[in-house]
């Protein structure tokens, strides 16, 4: 481009960064070592938990509060709902922005339904008489389930921040915008993950 | 996050904060995203941490250099040697490595700027700011005390109900915030960024050690973050992780923080490894040997660094089996890094080597970090340990790795990029003299403290009795810290000097081997005018010196235009500095269980991010080639 005259602060067109050396998005890699960095996150609190699975010295104890039927259909919820960001990512793939909206707002949805279990869960342990500072049990288990839940609840933030985003810009959640919806997805799934696991170790477990 | 899909840089919508446009003035630098600027400002804010860390350990060195004497009582011993180690652990020599990072990740791979700027420049302002948290402790009730790894029950409540210990954790956690996000930030950078006909293979030895400490980052840092998380609750809501008396181990704290803390030496000594692997091949004139194993080396201690940890326990009870897994995995460690210390002798071997000042430092590295690794295969000895543990051996130990290892190698790097990143050289006479103050004061201060130490002279103590054998000993390193401080002052004047009015440095002027040394002195806003193309290892030699043989002539890339359109140069914003200060506002909200001000921090912490998410592309275009001034100013 000899000879062009300088354009100080002239807008960006998007492709404009160069080079590059990786095919795959800057931030979809991000993420992915984001997930893999919080893999070692939730590693150390569940390792905690386990290491002091039975030391508390004071009731309640597990199989005095937990409930596995309730929680069974909030993890369904959650399962369910990755079932829909894969749905919702798919429409916006295809270029389907009614459904991408629909799909988005649903997962947001059953994450929240997701959290309202989880509320009510904790105010009836709490009512059990099992806080944060009664024993071993409940300072493990509120700490790793709460860790887990403010995970989903910035999940449902960022789900919904989507979802309004795409009515007050919509030429940006395009077809062709499908990775950043791919990026939230990727973060939603592993926080299901994270909670399939916890769900066998904290609740399951301690009823076979 | 990438909430909202970047709008233009003309959309007055981008939020409440316009991204500013001024190249100059305390603005620029609180905006500026540009990963030059942010490297300087991660090396002026370590040396500063490093410079008060210093003091605190003059004042150590004074109280111990006779028995008996009573010039810091022990309460306030306790905090001079816990802030002096952490201090230098967390906010000084490793962010001296993140700085170097910074600044010539990009450069040497022939980069423009880091994956994500924005993340880039938060990363510093909430290590600063983390820092200063921790420093305000000493205007505000007392420093930490329980030493740089404040062992549970020491960090208790009950046991200690000052501020210090909440400083300490929240601290750490709003610093280790930073930390973790500038390592996948360059993560990316180095696998999405690097230059045409750059491979993995052919990236310099010191990306390479970058990438791995940054995987080492990602993965030790969360086991930290979660006992720091693990204190504060005990701390502020009353759980009971690190109370006996409920059932809480306190060799879970242990755990946690050496699963870190192993990872950490290596976290710091890589990017050390990295900087003497270019400084040893420049100034002998030959490319570095054996380069794959060396890569393979540096993959494989990042691997063991995570299988180590217990050799820091060994005096705990673990038992005889874990004692000699954790020993033999120690041996095996020493492998690879002596492997390295060869492979940068055969580097040597035959050279035509220039004893400059960055190349002298490289030897002094070389020469203590050994001495530093012997100590350390001794120490891997459980019957050993058990004698010299928490003694003045292992201060000695440590601080020729920490101190004669990494921080001479940083110094090496200083020297060796200081006319590149100022446009100035420095006095080699001078910084010859300085060096050897600081060399020698260094081994007078810690070479005693072996002798010490295997008499038994247990570290931590404010003060000893008379007639042990132990003053000679403890003289003679206090001696050395004057000695060292000498040499640490003329190394602050030689530099401050050469800024001033040192001579303006050659683009290249060691006849060096990687791309930084391709452009300007110090390089523009946009780094490089043309995109450099890397046809081999020493991409810079082999573009120097065509007549070499090479990996490839290039041609795969002839006639592609790899600006069309211009180089587009990442907006300053305000969201990174306003998002850090928030968290470092909020730090104190937790501490004094000042909800309001804490609720209140976490609201400007979502705002900022939604501030950020949806403020647009922004930048410019820079076109060098034309004929009219490039566009940014910088």
């Amino acid at each position: 481009m000899a000879g062009q005259a300088p354009s100080v602060g002239a807008p960006a067109p998007a492709q404009s960064h160069g080079w590059r050396s990786s095919t795959l998005p800057d931030t979809k890699l991000l993420m992915w070592i984001f997930l893999a960095s919080d893999v070692m996150f939730f590693g150390t609190l569940i390792g905690t938990y386990l290491i002091y699975k039975g030391r508390s010295i004071v009731g309640p104890y597990p199989l005095d509060v937990l409930d596995i039927p309730l929680t069974t259909v909030s993890t369904f919820v959650l399962l369910m709902s990755s079932f829909l960001m894969v749905i919702a990512l798919h429409a916006l793939r295809q270029g389907n922005i009614p459904g991408f909206r629909l799909w988005t707002f649903g997962v947001a949805f059953f994450g929240a339904i997701f959290l309202g279990f989880q509320v009510y869960e904790f105010r009836h342990f709490v009512e059990l008489g099992l806080t944060l500072d009664r024993n071993l049990f409940g300072t493990t288990f509120f700490v790793l389930t709460g860790t887990h839940g403010v995970h989903v609840a910035i999940g449902v933030l960022w789900l919904l921040s989507i979802v309004v985003a795409s009515y007050v810009r919509p030429q940006h959640w395009q077809a062709k915008d499908a990775t950043y919806l791919e990026v939230a997805g990727l973060y939603w799934h592993f926080v299901d993950i994270v909670w399939i696991v916890i769900f066998t170790l904290v609740y399951l477990v301690d009823f076979i | 996050m990438a909430i909202g899909r970047q709008g233009t840089g003309s959309s007055p919508a981008a939020g409440l904060l316009q991204r500013p446009q001024g190249t100059s003035g305390i603005a620029s630098w609180l905006t500026t995203v540009d990963h030059k600027r942010l490297g300087i400002l991660y090396i002026l804010t370590s040396m500063t941490f490093l410079g008060l860390a210093s003091v605190e350990a003059f004042i150590i060195r004074l109280q111990l250099a006779a028995p008996n004497q009573q010039l810091v009582s022990p309460d306030v011993y306790n905090q001079l040697f816990t802030m002096h180690g952490l201090t230098m652990v967390f906010l000084a020599i490793m962010p001296l490595g993140t700085g170097f990072a910074n600044y010539f990740v990009p450069l040497m791979i022939g980069a423009r700027d880091l994956a994500f700027p924005r993340l880039n420049a938060f990363g510093y302002w909430i290590y600063a700011l983390g820092g200063l948290f921790v420093y305000t402790s000493f205007f505000l009730g007392g420093a930490p005390d329980a030493g740089w790894f404040a062992y549970a029950p020491l960090t208790s409540l009950s046991n200690n109900p000052g501020n210090g210990i909440d400083f300490y954790m929240i601290g750490l956690f709003i610093g280790g915030i930073g930390t973790l996000v500038t390592a996948m930030n360059l993560i990316v950078t180095i696998f999405s960024m690097r230059a045409p006909g750059m491979t993995m293979m052919r990236m310099p030895v010191f990306v390479w050690m970058i990438l791995v400490t940054a995987f080492l980052i990602i993965f030790a840092f969360p086991p930290l973050t979660v006992a720091l998380f693990q204190v504060i609750m005990d701390r502020t809501f009353g759980t009971l992780f690190y109370v006996p008396s409920a059932g809480g181990l306190p060799i879970l704290w242990q755990h946690l923080f050496w699963i870190f803390g192993h990872p950490e030496v290596y976290i710091i000594i890589l990017p050390a490894f990295g900087v003497i692997s270019e400084v040893i091949p420049t100034f002998s004139r030959k490319p570095l040997f054996g380069y794959p194993v060396m890569i393979l080396s540096g993959i494989f201690i990042g691997f063991m660094g995570f299988a180590v940890w217990s050799h820091h326990m060994f005096t705990t009870g673990l038992g005889p089996v874990a004692n000699t897994a954790f020993s033999l995995t120690s041996f095996v460690i020493g492998i690879p890094t002596g492997v390295k210390i060869f492979n940068w002798l055969g580097t040597m071997w035959g050279g035509a080597i220039r004893f400059a000042t960055p190349m002298v430092y490289a030897l002094a590295f070389l020469f203590m970090f050994v001495i530093g690794g012997i100590t350390g295969i001794m120490l891997a000895m459980p019957p050993f340990d058990a004698q010299a543990n928490s003694t003045y051996f292992v201060v000695a130990h440590f601080h020729y790795v920490m101190g004669g290892g990494a921080l001479f190698a940083f110094l090496a790097g200083l020297y060796y990029w200081f006319p590149k990143m100022t446009g100035k050289m420095f006095s080699d006479r001078w910084a010859l003299a300085s060096f050897w103050f600081f060399f020698i004061g260094f081994n007078m201060i810690f070479m005693p403290q072996h002798f010490a130490g295997l008499m038994g002279m247990p570290r931590r103590i404010q003060t000893y009795d008379a007639g042990l054998g132990l003053e000679i000993w403890n003289l003679v390193s206090t001696a050395g810290t004057f000695v060292m401080g000498v040499g640490m002052i003329m190394i602050v004047l030689g530099f401050v000097h050469a800024f001033r009015s040192g001579e303006p440095a050659e683009d290249d002027p060691w006849d060096a081997r990687t791309l930084e040394w391709s452009t300007s002195s110090p390089p523009p806003h946009h780094n490089f005018d043309e995109q450099p193309i890397a046809t081999d290892r020493d991409a810079w030699w082999a573009k120097k010196y065509p007549d070499l043989a090479h990996a490839d002539d290039g041609s795969a890339y002839e006639g592609i235009d790899f600006d069309a359109g211009g180089i587009h140069m990442p907006g300053q914003s305000w969201y990174p500095f306003l998002l850090s200060f928030a968290v470092f506002i909020g730090g104190y909200g937790v501490m004094y269980d000042n909800w309001p001000l804490a609720i209140l921090m976490g609201l400007v912490v979502v705002a900022s991010t939604y501030g950020w998410a949806f403020e647009g592309v922004g930048g410019h275009h820079v076109h060098p080639r034309s004929s009219a001034q490039e566009g940014a100013g910088d």
